[in-house]
């Protein structure tokens, strides 16, 4: 079966508190950070953007993967804010890791689980025998509108994947995977736009809920098990309410989802988002216990993963820097400095 | 930069690539097709150089050219690479006055300009303090 040999994540540093958002628009701060759970989000640096995120994640889950970067025969970045519309972000990350000869490149788009289906169609062209190793990539820099209330979470960050078959390296290996997707209307960008919409309140019940808690559903019936055999759940985090709340919904508890809700300190990653709660536990996760994944896109749909975590992961997680590490490791910056970062002034 | 310029150079722009002659056992970086040094006689290679390394010297720039005038201030240091040359590269993610001579520095990988909203974007090398 197929499995992820490697993974990697990265989180830029800095990092603006929800209060200090909450302080420039004249909101209430306590309100503002009670009704989201998130009380900071990662901000990306001026130099960095969805290919320095996802070559760097890239870079460390190749190290984990201890494989020579060419033999890796595909490589797939989700992001709803690759930095070229023509150009793929792929190809330079490809490069930047030493990527060469044989190689299947293409940028994936379906809001903020492009990266999940990335590792769908990595598995699918190992399964079907196409390639030996391929990577798949989440990453994001996201933006909201100054102002408008996805700017207290709107974040950067992405997570990187080598997968493999029947591989000994194995740190966990993919059960089972399914999707579910309707046409939903919660939240869009149009080209040429600079910030998404989105349907307000609309975002919740008939969206997020909705395709999580179906696409979950599908794959406990689909694995034959219940929320008592899972070790670790993982949704997708557009703020800290969210994954809690459809955790309790199906019947898990909060210490199987709270080691993955790096929300709370870092924002909503979008494509990045649900994977670095994957990365997060695979930092802790013992041989043999289960995690259970299911990301969401707007517009809309979910993705769920079932894993098995297997003994190469003792050896595998101390070679690179963890999540969790990353989420602490930070320098604030304040408004005024998160607007020139996010390029949010108009300049001459 | 133009394109092709910085196409050619993508190698050692992203991943450190540099030369080392097998003749005089130098290390060269930016990479170079004929070993200064011994001439004829050198025997050039490419060489993959070290990630980490110290910084030699920097300079903090406060009046900066206008495609970096949004960065001020920000540190352009020289790096001694473990194993490896100097190297002049910007260094990244740090207040100015957390820099000092000695300090470990290792590479990362990050946007180095953009040709105004619409044209290329540059990536490559820059170091971050690593301690
Ligand atoms: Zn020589």
């Amino acid at each position: 079966m197929v499995g992820i040999i490697g993974y990697g994540a990265y989180i830029p540093k800095n990092r603006i508190k929800t209060s200090e958002i909450a302080r420039v628009w004249g909101k209430d701060p306590v309100n503002v950070e009670k009704g989201l759970g998130v009380i900071e989000k990662s901000v990306p640096s001026i130099d960095e953007d969805t290919i320095t995120i996802s070559a760097t994640a890239a870079k460390y889950a190749l190290k984990r993967a201890g494989i020579e970067p060419e033999k890796i025969g595909a490589i797939y970045i989700g992001s709803e804010s690759h930095p070229y519309v023509v150009k793929p972000s792929g190809s330079v990350v490809a490069a930047a890791l030493g990527c060469e000869g044989e190689l299947r490149c293409a940028d994936y788009e379906f809001a903020c689980k492009a990266g999940t289906a990335a590792i769908q169609n990595v598995m699918g062209l190992i399964e079907g025998g196409y390639i030996d190793y391929g990577i798949a990539i989440g990453a994001d820099t996201s933006q909201g509108a100054p102002g408008d209330a996805l700017e207290y979470s709107a974040a950067a960050g992405g997570a990187a994947f080598v997968l493999s078959k029947d591989n000994k390296e194995n740190i966990v290996t993919i059960e089972e995977t399914l999707s579910y997707t309707t046409d939903t209307p919660d939240f869009w960008r149009r080209e040429h736009q600079h910030y998404p919409q989105h349907g307000g309140r609309f975002t919740g019940e008939p969206a997020y809920f909705k395709h999580v808690g179906t696409a979950t559903e599908m794959m406990m019936k689909r694995a034959g098990i219940t929320p008592e055999d899972v070790d670790y759940v993982v949704f997708h985090m557009p703020n800290a309410k969210f994954p809690m709340t459809m955790a309790k919904k199906l019947g898990f508890s909060k210490e199987q989802i709270a080691p993955s809700l790096v929300v709370k300190e870092i924002g909503n990653t979008y494509s990045g988002s649900s994977l670095l709660g994957l990365t997060a536990v695979l930092d802790i996760a013992k041989p043999g216990e289960k995690i259970l994944m299911t990301s969401y896109g707007s517009g809309a749909g979910s993705d769920s993963f079932y894993m098995t975590v297997e003994d190469a992961i003792e050896r595998k997680r101390d070679l690179c820097p963890k999540t969790w590490e990353m989420v602490h490791e930070k320098r604030y910056v304040d408004y005024a400095t998160y607007t020139k970062y996010r390029k949010k002034i108009l300049m001459r | 930069m133009s394109v092709p310029r910085f196409w050619r150079e993508i190698p050692y722009r992203y991943r450190l690539i540099g030369s080392y002659c097998e003749n005089c056992k130098e290390t060269f970086f930016p990479p170079r097709e004929i070993c200064p040094k011994c001439r004829r006689a050198g025997n050039i290679k490419n060489i993959k150089l070290e990630e980490e390394g110290e910084i030699f010297s920097y300079t903090v720039i406060r009046t900066a050219p206008p495609e970096f005038n949004t960065q001020t201030p920000y540190v352009v240091a020289l790096i001694k690479l473990k194993n490896g040359p100097l190297i002049l590269s910007q260094v990244t993610d740090c207040d100015v006055e957390d820099v000092e001579i000695g300090k470990k520095v290792r590479m990362v990988f990050r946007k180095i300009s953009e040709d105004g909203e619409a044209g290329i974007i540059n990536y490559g090398y820059k170091f971050v303090l690593a301690e």
